[in-house]
């Protein structure tokens, strides 16, 4: 066990090791200044909540306070390992300005209040609006954050008791499109590969994904195989020179830094060549797709001559990396934001599922993709129905699986709104924008800060006529605006399950009680449920089910026959267990399964499937009969798309384009890492980074102060000069105002917000809003403070 | 005479006057984010179909205009006005779903034009055409089912708040 600074390096020390040998262990632990492990009372199960790579670790009380965590070396994810939000972030559970008692708001300011009074608000709006306006004038946004249990109640209460199309999380902004992506090429959502792919790959391409800052730990299992014997060949696409960017080069791979917003046009050239150049694998096309004919005339014209123009690439760089991928015998494909919040991000990402398929890469040892998650439950959220899927990863356009959803809930199909798509989280903002929505209920997420074109959104949720609810662990700054604030037990204060990005199942049991009268999440909304009084179609009050166990065993019942199988899990069984397991986990799997679509057999089947799919341009789904039509024998589908020009090019006013993203040592917009010393101290304040030509050419040198405009708004921020391609830059999006004098928003002076920044616009076959693609300017600040 | 030059003459006005209205309902609803961006995308589609036909219609001894005006200026600020003016009122909604009404009957003249112009093609044995036409027309279904699609996705809210 080490104890180490993670902070200074935040990969730690390697324990190299060759293809197809299990991943070494090592354990890292920090405990709060002067504890000795020998002192630690209690050691409690749980896993990561500060991303999405699933770390299994165990929190260490000490007479009922959380003192530290450990890795659990049993465990398949991480092999023990923790990253530095892993060690650290735990510390802002005991923070003091946890909410402690609801709010509501009073002659315009928040006062203190009981539940009973908070609770009785939320109630008495809820049921003024059904009656006069509605379902449809409520609507719920949530996260990433909180459990699986906690989706599947909100799920139930918002999809099944009330009868609102208006439900999202605030996986809108991170995993819509890994979503959307395997749902348009395997007509459902479900992660095909495993981390333990990285054991056995010969070839990893990381296709904008930094995953050195956003998945620490399994970035180590790289960096281990890295360091051994008959290591893999790295290829990175990021405009940014990153770690994953600089592994790419020294191991003989390559790394492509096209401009944002033309992803698709790059990786229409690589499957260009790769079929050029016959790397294909003709046998496994034609026994397990449909649509190459489409894709090959699609990409036929794409070559890298052209793209190296849209991209401002070399055309031999684009050659290089399409022979690295074309020779690969292992390739493992991942994927995230740099594809996810650019523009054409469905489009762009379901090309990567392509080139693993077009390659017959997919179902083997190495052989595989990660349409990666954000957020540590970012998969709940998709599985549970909180997002607006529908639960079990049940198919909105077909009839019957919202037949077999109602039969499990015991009401009514006809309640449960299927007329149309579920409603995104933009198109809810605008609904509450013109008024036809009238309360929103926000839980565990922070929209005040993290979604595009804050100014915007500030006016949306400061009208009168809008009930904000919102619940949370601090007074974030959308807490701020609400009308309502319920303060919420979070990890370690609650007991819950919750899945990674492959697919593992982790049991996070309750170590210490929450603050004050802060209550879990689930505990909230049944209550919510019990107030309102729904019920069944017996008259049984609805949902059925009681606390976290109860209501685990409702949600893996509900799955039984759906691809997200969990009826071999239970709390019982995960606490038995090692540690964590992989869905599908039944009596045919008892132990979960470490890959889907081993023998090529997708759950694409017209009646199984989850999706029908969406045309890649304008996003208009396609009918049950089109699918019928395209898709008649359970196939993979590869979906073609053709390259369009971003919307908001650069022009001689904002002659840059600006990406925003997260980076290793905050999460989110920092209610959690920004009361972390050590995280905290790591990035105290908001940054601008430009390449050193750009900066040269503008006399802005490392540290100056500049102020970054966009159409929208403009910020200042500190200048870091950096490897970035020239002609963009980057801004972190975790800074906001919670901790400055603004409270909610920028104090009259410049703001610190990178969304400040970014447009209005979402792909429109994920939704997800595209925070990658804003044209803007920057200029040095006279007199800067440095 | 072949009556060709009539249906590539009928084709041009109409894909020419999709592309106007998918460009004047994306600007009338800018603070419809959706419907801007992905309006103005698709009508692309019709200016290229525009361009193209004016190309091939040399052949067939027609001037058509490969880049006509898009925009009619005096509707276009107006449009404006108005679509910030009820950016705060549901009453914009009602003009949307006119405005998707209009765009999914007009594309499906133009695709009904590009079926006559497919079916003559193939009757006179004009290999070119009948290439532009099933190069193109696949492109206008996908705008009719768009207007469709949305439609569908907005009208629930709209009409019942
Ligand atoms: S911060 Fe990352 S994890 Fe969170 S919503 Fe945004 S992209 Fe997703």
């Amino acid at each position: 066990m080490t104890e180490r600074d993670a902070i200074a390096k935040p990969w730690g020390a390697r324990t190299p090791f060759r293809p197809g040998e299990p991943w070494p262990d090592r354990v890292d632990i920090h405990l709060a200044g002067g504890v000795d492990p020998d002192d630690v009372q209690r050691w409690v199960r749980t896993a990561s909540m500060l991303h999405s790579n699933g770390d299994a670790m165990d929190i260490a009380v000490v007479d009922g306070r959380i003192v530290g965590v450990r890795g659990r070396v049993e465990d398949r994810v991480n092999h023990g390992r923790l990253g530095p939000k892993d060690l650290y972030g735990w510390q802002a559970n005991g923070s003091q300005d946890r909410l402690t008692r609801p709010l509501v708001r009073v002659d315009g300011g928040l006062v203190e209040t009981d539940w009973d009074t908070a609770m009785d608000r939320v109630v008495t709006r809820s049921t003024q609006l059904l009656d006069e306006r509605g379902p449809s004038s409520i609507g719920f946004y949530t996260t990433g954050q909180l459990m699986a249990e906690e989706y599947y109640t909100l799920a139930a209460i918002g999809h099944g008791a009330i009868g609102t199309n208006h439900m999202d999380g605030n996986t809108r902004l991170c995993t819509a499109t890994a979503a959307a992506a395997l749902k348009e090429t395997f007509a459902c959502d479900g992660q095909p590969g495993s981390y333990t792919d990285v054991d056995h790959a010969d070839v990893i391409a990381l296709f904008g994904h930094n995953m050195a800052e956003t998945q620490t730990v399994l970035w180590m299992r790289i960096l281990d195989r890295l360091a051994g014997p008959q290591p893999p060949r790295i290829v990175c696409v990021d405009p940014r020179d990153t770690p994953v960017a600089k592994a790419a080069r020294d191991s003989g791979g390559v790394h492509l830094a096209p401009l944002p917003g033309t992803n698709v046009a790059l990786m229409n050239a690589l499957l260009h060549e790769i079929i050029a150049n016959e790397w294909v694998d003709p046998d496994y096309l034609d026994a397990h797709t449909v649509g190459y004919a489409e894709l090959r005339a699609q990409v036929e014209g794409c070559t890298p001559e052209w793209a190296g123009g849209i991209c401002r690439l070399d055309p031999a760089e684009i050659r290089a990396a399409a022979r690295v991928l074309g020779e690969a015998e292992r390739l493992l494909s991942t994927v995230l934001q740099g594809f996810y919040q650019s523009h054409q991000a469905s489009a762009a990402a379901v090309q990567v599922n392509n080139l693993n398929l077009v390659r017959g890469m997919l179902g083997r040892p190495g052989c595989g993709i990660l349409q990666m998650n954000g957020q540590p439950t970012a998969q709940n959220t998709r599985e549970c129905g909180a997002d607006g899927d529908m639960s079990g990863f049940r198919n909105w356009a077909n009839d019957a699986h919202v037949a077999d959803l109602a039969r499990h809930w015991n009401i009514d199909p006809m309640q449960i709104p299927h007329m149309a798509p579920p409603t995104h989280a933009m198109q809810m903002i605008r609904y509450c924008e013109e008024g036809s929505i009238g309360m929103l209920w926000v839980s565990g997420t922070n929209p005040a800060v993290s979604l595009p074109d804050l100014s915007r959104i500030r006016s949306i949720f400061s009208q009168d006529r809008l009930f904000l609810v919102v619940q949370d662990i601090f007074l974030s700054e959308t807490a701020q605006l609400a009308d309502v604030v319920l303060p919420a037990a979070t990890w370690g204060e609650k007991t819950g399950c919750f899945t990674n990005v492959d697919r593992t199942v982790h049991l996070s049991d309750k170590a210490v009680e929450p603050p004050g009268q802060a209550r879990p999440d689930l505990d909230i909304f049944l209550d919510y449920a019990r107030r309102m009084d729904f019920r069944d179609r017996d008259g049984q009050p609805f949902p059925a089910w009681h606390d976290a166990e109860s209501a685990f065993a409702a949600w893996a019942a509900s799955t039984e026959g759906r691809p997200c199988d969990y009826t071999g899990l239970s709390h019982e069984r995960l606490r038995a267990a090692p540690s964590g397991i992989q869905w599908p986990c039944n009596a045919e799997h008892p132990d979960g399964t470490e890959r889907l679509y081993v023998d090529g057999r997708f759950w694409s089947a017209p009646d199984h499937c989850e999706s029908y799919g969406r045309d890649m341009v304008t996003g208009a789904p396609l009918s049950p009969t089109e699918y019928r039509a395209l898709n008649p024998d359970a196939k993979a589908v590869l979906k073609a798309a053709e390259y369009l020009p971003p919307h908001e090019p650069p022009g001689p006013e904002h002659p840059f384009v600006l990406i925003t993203g997260r980076t290793i040592y905050h999460f989110h917009t920092r209610t959690k890492t920004g009361r972390a010393p050590e995280l905290q101290a790591a990035a105290p304040r908001v940054w601008v980074e430009c390449s050193p030509a750009d900066a040269g050419r503008l006399g802005l040198t490392d540290g100056d102060l500049a102020e970054v405009a966009t159409p929208r708004g403009t910020l200042h921020a500190h200048v870091r000069i950096t490897g970035i391609r020239d002609g963009v830059l980057f801004v972190p999006f975790h800074y906001g105002y919670w901790d400055t004098p603004g409270g909610s928003a920028p104090d009259g002076g410049p703001g610190r917000a990178a969304n400040e920044l970014t447009a209005t616009d979402w792909d429109p076959v994920s939704k997800q809003p595209l925070f990658k693609t804003a044209a803007a300017s920057i200029t040095p600040v006279e007199g800067g403070q440095r | 005479m072949s009556k060709l030059p009539l249906v590539l003459r009928e084709l041009h006005r109409s894909e020419t006057s999709l592309a106007r209205d998918l460009l004047a309902v994306a600007d009338r609803h800018q603070v419809d984010h959706e419907i801007f961006h992905v309006g103005r995308d698709i009508a692309a589609w019709s200016q290229t179909h525009v361009r193209l036909l004016s190309e091939i219609g040399h052949d067939h001894g027609l001037e058509l205009d490969p880049a006509p005006r898009w925009t009619v200026p005096a509707l276009s600020s107006l449009t404006r006005r108005l679509s910030t003016a009820t950016v705060h009122r549901p009453e914009s909604g009602l003009l949307l779903l006119a405005d998707l009404r209009r765009v999914h009957r007009k594309a499906a003249g133009v695709s009904l034009d590009w079926e006559l112009l497919a079916q003559s093609a193939q009757a006179m044995r004009q290999g070119e055409l009948l290439a532009l036409a099933q190069s193109c027309h696949p492109r206008t279904v996908r705008q009719m089912k768009w207007a469709n699609a949305h439609l569908k996705a907005s009208s629930p809210q709209i009409i019942a708040s």
